[in-house]
């Protein structure tokens, strides 16, 4: 018995020990960068001996929350901070990171119908509003010549919490339609004007598999991972394009030449001739002061890994890497944290 | 005999100093849940301070707009939703779980009885997000083929059953929520059904009563007190339920007459937009619905407290 517990104080010390010494982050945010986040945090605690990240993707609304009171070290979100979001936070500066790519993507459940669809903004943006009901619309066939649609009404299936990618898919659809724009508008949460509402990326997958003729949006990964149909979009030059790590970082080209300062764009609707137009990049929100100089100095350090390092292994996860020239831009904004 | 020794003891010389340690213990842990549910009302009152000063209490209840974008906020489409869902429950999950109590108490062998009951409380603990599951892959899909057609076929004249048959919807809520709560109200209308005395029955029996008339006329209004406490007991969870409904209801912040139309609830709509509400106004409306929840969970047992005062005093009393 002694020794039992003995081993047991042995292991209880074995596993606390290096918690004592390790230089420990605290970050919470947006969940749809959470599966690389994970995969990055643990291979750089595992390549800088003593540095611990802890990731809790609790949502994008989450981590600009954590970063505003200070309850973490730096958040993440899908959604760049609003000039009024930065403006209530008390303790500083907060620095924007673009990190990596992704891209939001139309899935449908129509039987019958084998071809990938094709949707223009307009056509999603009034199958949303409700004002292109059926899917035998004259307007959805224009796009799809040779596909027999059904004479079926339309389902339209939405994200029923706050997220990123109903933002993403908000914006763009409020660029794209003027009618949009003035209904409904661009927010992680909207007012949805028709349809029923799926709980997360697995909600609004579960609900397009079951539900005929329905029509949903999810992350890219999403719907790869479920092996579920989704169509093209057109683009801003007129090109019907497929989401994929070559379009969307196609779609981050334009916006690596004209990146603002603060690096708070939105990358929707973006020129180029094969450049998908529902992507966005998702930020890291760093402060740019800490209290504890090590903090800093750690903050950095993963800064730079996940710009050089980290920036490899996106395309495994089907996450598109940054632009060069984004990339350089972020190094020298590293320099600021102190 | 040392034990008898020292209750002997006890007996001499009673010392008051264990029952007044116990008295305080036991009135600190009661104090504690009042304090608990008091800290309750409290932190929901607080924070829920932004949008009831914006947007007024009154205001808040009878509006049926949920606009993030615009900063505008109603609870009306979400109590509505809650209010529906459980009376729809409770009008499946009754009559079924009455019947079941009955069927186990009064005509079931001893070991049928038993074992049946067994299962019935293992279904009790089965977590809301497995019958969510199972409702999304079994339920919703025989609702939208099979019942709601066919409801819609036979009593489509009435404006309960008509739109468009989705499978998920303010039915389907309500039919996961029965399933969910017949445990209940089957586990403790059993248990105050076989508290009633033997010599009841026996008595009724002797006047010539049958076996049926016995239990429906005797033993049920004699367990009343229980079977309506099963039942209220099954309609806070009801109300309170969030992931099962939040996964079949549809999500869709409006008041429909409609049965098979989509709605939403108060719990799910905290849990599916509390975590992503930014700004100051969207997280206190949230905020304030739990407070809303609070007031209609209170009221309707105040309600069911009123309920079983009235009958009792006109009917039989429990000695």
């Amino acid at each position: 018995m002694k020794t039992f517990s003995l081993a047991l104080a042995g292991l209880f010390l074995a596993a606390t020990a290096p918690w004592a010494t390790a230089q420990k982050l605290n970050a919470c945010g947006a969940t749809f960068p959470d599966p690389i986040y994970k995969t990055w945090f643990g291979e750089f605690g595992k390549a800088h001996a003593g540095m611990q990240i802890n990731y809790e993707a609790n949502g994008s609304g989450g981590g600009v929350k954590g970063v505003t009171d200070g309850t973490v070290d730096f958040g993440a979100s899908d959604m760049p901070m609003t000039d009024q979001e930065l403006a209530a936070v008390k303790s500083g500066k907060i620095l924007h990171f673009p990190t990596v790519m992704g891209a939001v993507v139309p899935i449908y459940n129509l039987a019958g119908v084998t071809q990938d669809l094709k949707f223009s903004g307009p056509v999603l943006a009034d199958i949303f509003l409700g004002s292109i009901a059926k899917w035998s619309d004259k307007r959805i066939a224009a796009e799809n010549p040779g596909v027999k649609f059904p004479n079926e009404d339309i389902v339209v299936i939405h994200r029923t919490d706050g997220s990123g990618t109903t933002f993403v898919w908000t914006d763009f659809l409020s660029k794209v339609s003027p009618d949009w724009k003035s209904k409904v508008g661009a927010a992680k949460s909207v007012s949805w004007p028709k349809g029923l509402g799926g709980a997360q990326s697995a909600g609004v997958t579960g609900l397009v598999k079951q539900t005929p003729n329905s029509i949903g949006y999810v992350e890219l990964l999403y719907a790869l991972q479920n092996k579920i149909g989704y169509g093209s979009v057109k683009n801003s030059a007129g090109t019907f394009v497929k989401a994929d790590v070559a379009s969307v970082t196609e779609a981050a080209a334009g916006a690596a030449k004209n990146m603002p300062d603060d690096f708070r764009v939105s990358i929707t609707n973006a020129a180029g001739k094969n450049a998908y137009p529902i992507s966005t990049f998702t930020w890291l929100l760093i402060p740019s002061k800490f209290s504890d100089p090590a903090k800093a100095k750690q903050v950095k350090e993963l800064l730079h890994w996940v710009l050089a390092d980290g920036q490899k292994e996106c395309a495994a996860l089907s996450y598109a890497p940054l632009p060069k020239a984004v990339v350089t831009k972020e190094e020298k904004q590293i320099d600021a944290i102190q | 005999m040392a034990t008898a020794t020292a209750a002997v003891k006890a007996v001499k010389a009673p010392s008051p100093t264990g029952d007044i340690v116990a008295r305080w213990v036991v009135l600190v842990f009661a104090a504690s849940l009042l304090a608990i549910a008091v800290l309750l009302v409290y932190e929901l009152f607080i924070g829920s301070a932004p949008a009831r000063e914006k947007l007024g209490l009154w205001g808040f209840l009878f509006s049926s707009k949920w606009n993030p974008v615009t900063e505008d906020f109603g609870a009306l489409p979400f109590v509505y939703g809650t209010v529906v869902t459980s009376v729809v429950a409770l009008l499946i999950s009754v009559p079924f779980g009455l019947g079941a109590a009955i069927f186990l108490s009064e005509l079931a062998p001893a070991g049928v009885s038993n074992a049946l009951t067994f299962v019935i409380e293992l279904l009790a603990a089965i977590p809301s997000v497995i019958y969510g599951l199972l409702a999304i892959f079994t339920l919703v899909p025989l609702m939208r083929l099979y019942i709601e057609p066919f409801l819609k076929h036979t009593l489509g004249f009435l404006p309960l059953f008509q739109g468009p048959a989705y499978g998920v919807g303010f039915l389907t809520a309500g039919l996961v929520l029965a399933i969910m709560t017949v445990p209940f109200i089957i586990s403790v209308s059993r248990e105050s059904l076989l508290a009633v005395p033997r010599d009841q029955r026996e008595a009724a029996l002797a006047l010539g009563a049958t076996k049926w008339e016995t239990t429906w006329q005797i033993v049920v209004p004699y367990a009343k007190l229980g079977i309506l406490g099963s039942v209220f007991l099954g309609l806070a969870r009801a109300l309170g339920e969030t992931m099962a409904v939040t996964m079949v209801i549809g999500n869709d912040p409006s008041v429909h007459a409609s049965l098979l139309a989509p709605g939403y609830s108060i719990a799910a709509v905290i849990a599916n937009e509390f975590s992503e509400a930014s700004g100051k106004l969207h997280p206190a409306a949230l905020v304030e619905l739990g407070l809303v929840l609070f007031g209609l969970t209170m009221a309707i047992n105040g309600f069911a407290r009123l309920m079983i005062a009235a009958t009792t005093s006109k009917g039989s009393r429990r000695p």
